[in-house]
């Protein structure tokens, strides 16, 4: 899959992606209203990754459903993401998103860049609980809960999110960092703060996607700096059932899909693995 | 990871020309190689960053052309010799030289990307006819530059008649098609103007380029808000040829994403 906010403004733009070789294509984080995002710069390149902080632009829930339409009418598996900043906005969006047709729902808890708006809700257990089972109780499409690991403990929150009926984990989002100009000698980007995205984010999704394959049973989607097949097949071997990649497009081009596909084929058969599922979480059976 | 163009720089201000009332081209030194129909992303701290089209490039030192119509455009035509601007880029595309008889089409700033590549034209032995279209008089972008590259092969038209001639430049396109054999035409301006002439390349199955402008915010083709049908503005153009636009007839000259993605109707 695409990784959230990467290319999934347009249904024509998600086709894209899915023709590439994506197994289902995510939107961009709906809203319940319209927004414009954060000015310019919204992001840069820093060692390692590149750091943006959008600011969740997107059409709102309601302008995207012809969207999701097009897509389902080509057949093309649809995660929505969506966030809110009321249960009433999560619960209304799941509903109007479900009708839309889509496959699944994945709930943004963790967008590091909207704190001020809307709280970081994914650093509370309890709410982070509360949120998914209402939304559970609004829609009847599996409800994947994606985290962020700008907190103290992620386990604690994924355990919050099972308990509150998810169907899936993504884990994670960006970390949150900051970029300053030493000629202009203030912060690059625009919001001062933004998200760490790219390879020096996998160490990061790797240890998160392990630790919450511990501590629940439900299923696990990595995302964080995943740029080839090698990065995927550590993210299953960590206990992750599918990987979402973002960054990568930017330096491998869409062809970075076919090529993790191939690669993790090539490994299987190289390996005898006759599924996937015989690689997920096998490195913490050693 | 990254390329050296994605990396943010601070650049010098080397030259700042007044062209017209409402444009400013700001010279600055980098090295990044640039081709003409490429844009930077230009950083005016505290402010904003936006793409501009390159208006010229050599080994050091490269220009870009503003025209003012907000506060961060302001700030920039307001910049002098010796200050900094942020910058990253080039990105995108660029114009690939084709046809030995290529017409270039531009409208006001869109004008700014075709001198370049006009140049570069001449450079290699290539003589292209210009149609330069603008509002009035006053407003005829590289009017100086362009006479002294192309003599009579530069064409003025002006929307009042106040210069050259008399009309939108897109029905001036439209008649030298009839006229000529030009084997491939080049497009930058308003997106009606650009949607116009391509009607009629199409009809007269004559290949054409055409520079798009669409609401940047990345420009690593990751966040999709340039998005025109399949394609990024910022990574697959800003240039788009016959076989591209064919694709995006639905949104060429009719609609476009505004900055939340909502899609608004193209007016100019």
């Amino acid at each position: 899959m695409n990784a959230s906010g990467v290319l999934g403004m347009s249904a024509p733009l998600l086709r894209r992606v899915y023709e590439a070789g994506a197994g289902a294509v995510v939107t961009k984080s709906l809203g319940p209203e319209p927004r414009a995002g954060h000015p310019n710069p919204t992001m840069v390149a820093v060692e390692g990754g590149f750091l943006n902080a959008m600011g969740l632009p997107n059409p709102g829930v309601d302008s995207f459903i012809d969207e999701i339409k097009e897509l389902k009418e080509e057949g093309i598996p649809v995660v929505a993401s969506f966030f809110g900043s009321s249960v009433k906005d999560f619960e209304r969006s799941a509903r109007v998103l479900s009708e839309a047709g889509v496959d699944a729902l994945e709930i943004n808890f963790s967008c590091p860049n909207v704190e001020e708006e809307m709280g970081m809700l994914a650093s509370d257990a309890a709410n982070v609980e509360r949120v998914t089972a209402a939304i559970r109780g609004a829609t009847d499409k599996p409800v994947f809960v994606k985290l962020s690991p700008n907190v103290t403990d992620i386990v604690e929150i994924a355990r919050a999110a099972e308990k509150g009926g998810a169907d899936a984990i993504t884990a994670g989002n960006t970390l949150k960092g900051m970029a300053v100009d030493i000629d202009f000698r203030r912060p690059v980007l625009a919001n001062i703060t933004g998200g760490l995205s790219g390879p020096a984010l996998k160490p990061v999704a790797l240890r998160c996607v392990w630790e919450i394959a511990e501590a629940v049973h439900i299923p696990i989607i990595g995302c964080g700096g995943v740029s080839t097949w090698r990065d995927a097949v550590e993210f299953l071997l960590c206990g992750a059932s599918a990987v979402e990649v973002g960054t990568a497009i930017k330096t491998h081009g869409f062809e970075v899909f076919r090529d993790i596909n191939e690669g993790l084929t090539n490994y299987m058969e190289k390996n005898r693995f006759k599924s996937v599922k015989e690689v997920i979480g096998l490195a913490h059976r050693c | 990871m990254h390329t050296d163009a994605d990396e943010t720089r601070a650049v010098t201000i080397t030259r700042v020309v007044r062209e017209i009332p409402d444009i400013t081209t700001l010279y600055f030194r980098d090295e990044r190689e640039a081709r003409p129909g490429q844009y930077f992303m230009i950083w005016v701290p505290g402010l904003d960053e936006v793409p501009m089209s390159i208006s010229s490039m050599d080994g050091e030192e490269h220009s870009v052309s503003v025209r003012v119509v907000g506060e961060t455009t302001r700030a920039l035509a307001e910049l002098r010799t010796r200050e900094r601007i942020g910058v990253r880029g080039p990105f995108g595309n660029g114009f690939s030289v084709e046809g030995s008889k290529p017409l270039l089409v531009g409208g006001g700033t869109g004008i700014a990307p075709l001198v370049a590549l006009a140049e570069m034209m001449v450079s290699t032995g290539i003589r292209p006819t210009f149609l330069a279209g603008a509002r009035s008089s006053d407003q005829i972008l590289f009017r100086d530059r362009l006479g002294k590259l192309l003599g009579d092969r530069l064409i003025v038209s002006t929307d009042d008649g106040s210069y050259g001639l008399s009309g939108f430049a897109s029905m001036h396109a439209s008649e030298m098609m009839e006229t000529n054999s030009f084997d491939h035409i080049y497009l930058c301006g308003p997106e009606l103007m650009m949607a116009k002439v391509f009607e009629v390349a199409e009809a007269k199955r004559v290949p054409v380029q055409a520079s798009l402008e669409r609401y940047i915010k990345c420009s690593f083709g990751l966040c999709g808000s340039c998005a025109i049908g399949p394609y990024r503005v910022c990574k697959d153009g800003p240039v788009f040829d016959s076989e591209m636009l064919r694709k995006v007839k639905g949104e060429f000259g009719l609609r476009r994403m505004d900055q939340a993605g909502r899609m608004i109707r193209v007016d100019h």
